[in-house]
């Protein structure tokens, strides 16, 4: 009862009788991406030859749909740019305001730096040590690499120094001698606090000295509350990182509910996950991207904005202490992570979403 | 080319689909399906595409079996098979050309060589001249003709339709069948579900009646 038609060659009027026949068109186990192309592989040529050809091939035209998606997202986004704004912005602020603690931190460890540079120590002599001999101390001492500058304070001076500051004034007329021992102020080279420590200990072991003291309480406590500080910005990063990634993934979310029917189409016709999942990632992408490029402006802008106002307070305190901004190793590295993050919010919402978005 | 071994398919919602259907296609034959409302034609369709997959039985569709494929070559299948949909399945916010052009994009054919395919696929449907309208601006005949158009663009070994004339006149209908017949005739496997009886007696062809899951004739209709 079948009814069979006549071999298509010898019909008329067709268009498409040029379309090639594969009659031995290999098992789809075997070799699946042979079933991409609709012509069958020449005969004359080794396999290995062939799947290069295709695999030249097929890369062109996946490099080919990776730019037509790039700029089909892109121009997606700017066309409706109140919406793409906002989210940029959000994005923004939630990555300027850990990017901005770190600017601020890296300030304050600039600025405790010169602190450190300038610390004192102290060496009180023994009494016994006389005047001249404490000099020829302090001029050895000067000659030390570790030590910047010392300066000499015999018992008179450090009397009278005493007077004027501790404001005693002529109560201490009244001692019958100086109490007060001859000092060694000393200024250190510079270098970490453990430097600084062993330095103190060299110090405290002459023969001449009878205390060094340096008052490390306020540094350590500095460096305590630095570490600290770093690892809040660390945590707050991370959050706020989560926070990108949720906020893109929610907007790729609703991107792939828009084009819910788009998407069923295309894969009616055919269309591998991979091709499907491009658009969204990229759109992805452009999000984290905008999103860092504005979160960027932002903590330039406000840097500008506070710079006239921390140059009035450093010269206040006879510094020429500038704000450092964000350099080029940071700016690269806060566009690199919010474009990952964005890439990544947009993957886990196409692997969320996309699969349900099924043919029905 | 399309061939079913005792398949059943009972959807989650406890729904005898179909039942022990047996049928095979050859290469290069044409035939229409026909049935009732929810007799079935609807799965059977969906299972040659792999939108559905059999409960118990073989399908096997241009050598491949359905039942075995895995999901990331599904649409390797599908490339090999055009579909025209009763609602054609058109993208509203491009160009006919665009529509056309998509399974060839699909496919990452190099855009010269898709201008090609795309003009001769417009051409056959005779629509060259509104290859930059939207399909909006259609009328539904035209929309449907789109839709035969990127069905056949890639030159696929096996062509469906479900309900292509639903809403068109008989003229428009007979029209539309014609070119199903020309492509048929230049090799292509071609299966129609419908429910017109008239055009299906005016075709001659092998007809296959669904009658509650079941095939319930198989020959050419008298």
């Amino acid at each position: 009862m079948i009814k069979r038609n006549s071999p298509p060659e010898n019909r008329a009027g067709a268009t498409f009788s040029d379309r090639p026949r594969n009659p031995t068109r290999p098992a789809p186990k075997k070799a699946p991406t042979n079933r991409i192309r609709q012509s069958p592989p020449p005969k004359t040529k080794g396999g290995a030859e062939i799947s290069r050809v295709k695999f030249s091939t097929r890369f062109t035209a996946w490099r080919r749909h990776h730019r037509a998606m790039a700029i089909d997202s892109l121009v997606r986004l700017l066309r409706t740019p109140f919406a793409s704004l906002m989210t940029w912005a959000v994005i923004a602020i939630a990555l300027s305001l850990p990017v901005a603690l770190y600017v601020f931190l890296s300030n304050a460890q600039l600025v405790s730096s010169h602190w450190d540079g300038s610390a004192q120590i102290s060496l009180y002599l023994k009494a016994s040590v006389s005047d001249a001999d404490g000099r020829a101390l302090s001029q050895r001492l000067e000659m030390q690499d570790r030590i910047a500058e010392t300066h000499y304070l015999s018992k008179d001076q450090a009397l009278a120094e005493f007077k004027e500051f501790s404001g005693f004034g002529d109560a201490l007329n009244y001692l019958d001698d100086n109490p007060l021992p001859a000092v060694i102020i000393v200024r250190p080279a510079s270098g970490t606090l453990h430097d600084q420590e062993s330095l103190v200990q060299s110090l405290d072991a002459l023969p001449e000295v009878d205390e060094a003291q340096l008052d490390l309480a306020w540094v350590k406590r500095l460096y305590h509350i630095m570490e600290l500080s770093q690892r809040m910005v660390t945590a707050l990063g991370l959050l706020l990182s989560l926070a990108v990634l949720l906020v893109v993934g929610n907007t790729i979310r609703l991107a792939i509910e828009n084009r819910r029917q788009e998407i069923v189409v295309i894969k009616l016709i055919g269309a591998t996950n991979a091709f499907v999942r491009r658009p969204f990632l990229y759109t992805g992408i452009w999000y984290g991207l905008g999103g860092g490029l504005l979160a960027w402006v932002l903590i330039n802008g406000s840097l500008i904005w506070l710079d006239t106002p921390v140059r009035a307070l450093a010269s206040a305190y006879a510094s020429d202490f500038r704000l450092v901004g964000l350099g080029m190793r940071d700016s690269i590295l806060l566009l690199l992570s919010s474009t990952l993050f964005g890439w990544l919010g947009a993957w886990l919402a196409v692997g969320r979403h996309l699969g349900r978005v099924e043919p029905r | 080319m399309i061939q079913f071994a005792n398949v059943f398919k009972r959807y989650e919602n406890g729904h005898e689909a179909l039942q022990d259907v047996n049928l095979h296609l050859r290469e290069g034959e044409m035939a229409f399906l026909t049935g009732h409302s929810g007799a079935g034609k609807s799965t059977l369709l969906k299972l040659i595409m792999r939108m559905e997959v059999a409960t118990r039985g073989q399908v096997v569709v241009n050598k491949m079996h359905l039942n075995r494929l895995a999901r990331r070559h599904i649409p390797y299948l599908r490339r090999n098979i055009g579909v025209v949909f009763q609602d054609h399945q058109l993208l509203f916010d491009r160009s006919v050309y665009d529509n056309v052009a998509l399974p060839l994009v699909i496919e990452g054919m190099a855009p010269a060589d898709i201008g090609k395919r795309v003009r001769a696929a417009l051409d056959k449907v005779g629509l060259l001249s509104k290859e930059k309208l939207t399909p909006i601006m259609l009328s539904g005949g035209e929309q449907q003709r789109v839709g035969i158009a990127r069905a056949v663009v890639n030159k696929p070994p096996i062509l469906l339709a479900d309900e292509p004339t639903g809403n068109l006149d008989p003229k428009l209908s007979a029209e539309i069948m014609q070119l199903f017949r020309q492509f048929n005739a230049v090799g292509v496997t071609v299966l129609i579900a419908t429910h017109d009886l008239e055009l299906i007696k005016s075709m001659k062809q092998r007809t296959l009646v669904l009658s509650q899951g079941r095939i319930k004739f198989d020959g050419v209709a008298a």
